[in-house]
């Protein structure tokens, strides 16, 4: 069975989510603990939602320095899949492993709401059990949720393709292009700020899309 | 650095006792101050002052309240009490609800914080009340919040409300906790004194419940968390008592409030230390626990040593400080948050300690526990306090407020809505269902809401715009609880006998319209001067209807919370009984949505209705009304709908509250983005917008509704069918009157909070 790591930082807030979607996915969850420098033989790993650090100094700032964080970067480089949510995307871009910042919601508010989504780009380790240009519903929950970047940057990721989700039917923070998610330059890391671990129950969220990101890796990356 | 800080000692003070002390600025009165002379046999020391001051505030005496308060006990029978492992008395009532898992829930004030101060109040209320559920053992499942304000259109409710749901979000967000309901209420009594509740749901395995005890001689009491600085001192004494400063005036009405020094909360701090403390639990280090809310340390030291079986003894200057030159008496009264204290068997000291730094936590010793029945208190070697611990914490001053029925009740009462001018003619009537949909009270709490995360943790099955909140609890069985809380202050004030149990049957009824069965009762009693006669009838009133719906319907209350001297100026809010009521689900894929159900669904009106529009929604929004009795209260209704909507097969349900009829069928077919066709029963505008309880709309699938009629019939469930569910998006046809076009509805209810509050 694949093993995926979830980190859990002081702060992290969605990481039982990330575990329990990894888990319905059929793959085994591990917990990674924020201070070991031990990725523990995970074959990818999930950087989940929450408020790191309490999103002091700014949003990801202090996490990108956690002994384990030394770990993913060089993991990620040497390509293992990396899916960061949320505050796990704003600590990859902190990183350095995504390009781009998330800043302040234009609104000035915490927003949480369904959010319908256009998949982008399917050739990444977390989408390609998604077809092109499928619609689905995740929600989105944050306070600093709006992609920002250099034009230039915009325009590179543009170009290569490398934006993966786009808000369809209203963006719901000024994020540049409508962009929810991107992707590094060989696909397998992957940032988003909506919660594909929370719609994987249509119980307990809008549906079941979110599920896919995590049968994705399983399927098509992990055989 | 604290060498230069004057300490009043035991020995000083004993040789000092004519000092003049401050005791009436600190809100204690001549005859407690000569009380606590008596008991000490001397004139008490700062610290034994300011602790006697804070922990003798009506806020943590309950003393014009206690006499009162008894009456719960009174009423709850044994069989109530079968499934309730803590009650009354306790940081949270705790209720069995089977498989091994207990459920804890409370909800508390922090009303007037957050009038001076709307972001940190509303947050640290939540703070408060999520340590008040983790001190039971329990790990905090889900949170909600019932909020008041005054005239939405008021500007300075522009100030209180963006604030207020700011804080409640920024912390509850930050904290990892789901919120899953509430309620946001606006009326102008509530303008100089908003109520911001804040209520906490947690869960634990039952053998794992904790209560604040300090036991066994040789025990450490250990402090952790944040540390210890200036703020909020004094926030109990001054801040829940004596805001009624103006009632002295001989004008009235400008109030002159003290403004106090509001708490700032730290939510980050809070959430390592709810883990922090859940890895101690789970390792059964923790003897006694108790959080640090109001009153600080005072509270916490006196009341875990008088409801142990020893005394205690602290050292004060071990407390870690975040100022300087702080004094013993202004340490034991700091309500700095995100602080918990725990007692700890010496041999698990060095375990406790690694799982604090763990967690980052800081954790210091700061004394024991002794086998004394003193609490002892000493500063750098000098003992700065020496007192019997009940007389602090549980045997406080007890008053039998002067209780009146308030000469304008009768004529409140005569004052019947019956000569308002009621709409007739269909469009009237169709141009009053849309002024109701957007009215701020009837409108959509979507603005709100969404600045609220619901999602986190993956447990929550409903939440907002849902008539109950529910979250699952158990994943593997899907054992899981509802919570809903309600009130109508404006039935209150017409009868707050009636007007408190129509609350309690309006969070009965959410509970059970999600299919769950309610099992328990909490409340935050918010009135305003107890020194006014005719509120403390309303307070004695209410805890009588509350009390005696309680045993009517078979459910404890738990635990609760009582808020005075709510006025804005001298003149008192509208009296607001929060009730919450508890439910349990066996299996959380049973529940029922709230909305108008799936396309071809057969809608059903369950329960009577009558001419009943005294303190309604209606009489308010169109009239400015408020006279008259309001709604008849029926329990056994109550029970019988809860007992339907659990064996019936239906698809959906909601709760029929303010704004009747109407206002439920705008909601559920909004809800399900779906409309109907409907056939209204009798007089067209009774119809509408009478708010007569017990009455639920439900939606059920058309194979099914023979045997619901059937099983109606057969519980004598007074039922009226109402139509059809159509398509989706279409129209909200009301035969004979008119056609709602969803698109139009959907506009009117959802632009008026950013309308208002951006």
């Amino acid at each position: 069975m694949s093993r995926v790591g979830v980190i859990t930082f002081p702060g992290t807030l969605d990481d039982t989510d990330a575990a329990r979607a990894v888990r319905y996915a059929g793959a085994e969850p591990v917990a990674l603990w924020h201070g070991d420098a031990d990725l523990r033989g995970v074959d990818a790993v999930v950087v989940p939602g929450g408020f790191s650090y309490g999103d002091y100094l700014r949003a990801g700032a202090i996490a990108r320095f956690a002994p384990v964080m030394g770990e993913v970067v060089t993991a990620a480089r040497a390509g293992m899949p990396v899916l960061g949510i949320c505050n796990g995307f704003q600590i990859l871009c902190e990183a350095g492993l995504l390009p781009g910042a998330l800043v302040r919601n234009a609104g000035l508010h915490f927003v949480c709401r369904d959010q319908r989504l256009r998949v982008e780009r399917t050739s990444t380790a977390w989408t390609g059990d998604y077809a092109a240009g499928a619609e689905i519903v995740i929600p989105v929950k944050n306070m600093d949720g709006r992609f920002a970047a250099a034009s230039s940057t915009v325009d590179e990721l543009e170009g290569e393709g490398r934006v993966v989700f786009r808000y369809v039917d209203g963006n719901p923070n000024g994020s540049l292009g409508d962009i929810a998610g991107i992707c590094s330059a060989d696909g397998r890391i992957v940032g988003l700020m909506p919660h594909p671990e929370h719609a994987i129950d249509a119980l307990t969220g809008p549906g079941v899309d979110g599920l896919a990101m995590f049968t994705s890796v399983l399927g098509k990356v992990l055989t | 650095m604290t060498a230069t800080v004057h300490v009043d000692s035991v020995t000083h003070a004993a040789s000092t006792p004519d000092v003049p002390q401050p005791y009436r600025e600190l809100g204690l009165k001549d005859d407690e101050y000569t009380r606590i002379r008596e008991i000490l046999g001397r004139r008490p020391t700062d610290a034994e002052l300011a602790m006697y001051s804070v922990m003798w505030s009506e806020h943590c005496s309950y003393k014009s309240s206690k006499v009162h308060l008894s009456y719960f006990g009174q009423t709850t029978t044994d069989e109530m009490r079968a499934s309730m492992l803590a009650g009354i008395g306790e940081n949270a009532g705790v209720v069995d609800i089977g498989d091994g898992w207990a459920v804890t829930f409370k909800v508390e004030s922090h009303n007037h914080p957050s009038y001076v101060e709307p972001y940190q109040g509303a947050a640290t209320g939540v703070g408060g009340i999520v340590r008040d559920i983790l001190a039971m053992g329990a790990r905090p499942l889900a949170v909600m919040d019932p909020l008041r304000f005054g005239a939405a259109d008021h500007p300075d409710t522009r100030r209180v409300l963006p604030g207020v749901v700011a804080g409640v979000g920024g912390y509850g967000n930050c904290l990892g906790l789901p919120n899953i309901g509430g309620e946001v209420v606006f009326d102008p009594s509530y303008q100089g004194n908003p109520l911001v509740n804040a209520l906490c749901v947690g869960a634990m395995r039952v053998e794992d419940l904790h209560l604040a005890h300090a036991s066994g001689t040789g025990n450490k009491v250990i402090l952790f968390g944040a540390r210890t600085g200036l703020d909020g001192i004094g926030g109990v004494s001054v801040l829940a008592s004596d805001t009624f400063a103006a009632s002295d005036s001989a004008e009235g009405g400008s109030g002159r409030k003290k403004l106090p020094s509001v708490q700032v909360g730290d939510p980050f701090t809070e959430k390592v230390l709810i883990e922090c403390c859940l890895e101690l639990f789970g390792a059964g280090l923790v003897v006694g626990i108790q959080d640090l809310g109001g009153a600080g340390l005072s509270c916490a030291t006196s009341e875990l040593a008088s409801a142990g079986d020893g005394g205690m003894h602290v050292e004060l200057d071990r407390v870690p400080l975040r100022a300087k030159g702080m004094t013993p008496a202004e340490i034991l009264s700091s309500e700095s948050q995100e602080r918990m204290c725990a007692v700890v068997r010496p041999s698990d000291v060095d375990a406790f300690m690694r799982v604090c730094a763990k967690w980052d936590v800081t954790a210091t010793e700061i004394g024991e526990v002794t086998d004394g029945d003193r609490l002892v208190i000493t500063w750098h070697g000098e003992t700065v306090l020496d007192v019997p611990p009940r007389t602090v914490a549980h045997e406080g001053p007890v008053y039998e407020r002067p209780v009146e029925r308030p000469t304008d009740q009768d004529a409140l009462l005569a004052d019947l809505p019956d000569t308002l001018p009621r709409p007739s003619t269909s469009d009237e009537l169709r141009a009053e269902i849309l002024r109701m949909a957007g009215s701020p009270n009837l409108a959509s709490r979507r603005w709100v809401t969404e600045q609220y995360d619901r999602y986190v943790r993956g447990g929550t099955v409903l939440a907002q715009p849902s008539d109950a909140g529910m979250i699952r609890i158990d994943e593997a069985t899907g054992r899981g609880v509802a919570v809903s809380c309600d009130c109508n202050g404006r039935f209150v004030r017409l009868d707050p006998y009636v007007g408190t149990q129509l609350a309690l049957a309006e969070a009965y009824r959410n509970v059970a319209v999600s299919g769950a069965r309610p099992v328990a009762v909490t409340n935050c009693l918010n009135f305003g001067s107890p020194e006014d006669p005719g509120v403390m009838w309303q307070f004695q009133q209410a805890v009588r209807g509350l009390a005696d719906g309680c045993a009517a319907l078979g459910i404890p209350v738990t635990g609760g919370n009582v808020s005075f001297y709510n006025q804005t100026g001298a003149t008192a809010i509208l009296p607001t009984p929060v009730v919450g009521v508890l439910g349990v689900i066996e299996d959380v894929r049973t529940r029922i949505r709230t909305g108008i159900g799936d396309s071809g669904d057969e809608l059903f009106l369950l329960g009577e209705t009558r001419d009943e529009l005294a303190g309604s929604e209606w009489a308010h929004v169109v009239h400015g009304h408020l006279g008259g009795r309001p709604p008849a209260v029926d329990l056994a209704a109550e029970q019988r709908l809860g007992e339907l909507l659990r064996a019936a097969r239906v698809s959906a349900a909601h709760d029929l509250s303010d704004g009747g009829l109407a206002q439920a069928l705008v909601e559920a077919c909004l809800i399900s983005g779906r409309g109907a066709e409907v056939t209204l029963p009798g007089d067209p505008f009774v119809a509408l917008f009478s708010e007569s309880s017990a009455r639920v709309l439900v939606a059920v699938p058309p194979t099914e509704a023979a045997a619901f009629t059937a099983l109606c019939q057969e519980q004598n469930q007074p039922t009226h069918r109402l139509g059809t569910v159509t398509e989706d998006n279409a129209l909200l046809h009301i035969d004979g009157l008119t056609d709602l076009p969803l698109d139009q509805l959907r506009t009117t209810w959802e632009a008026t909070l950013p309308a208002l509050f951006g």
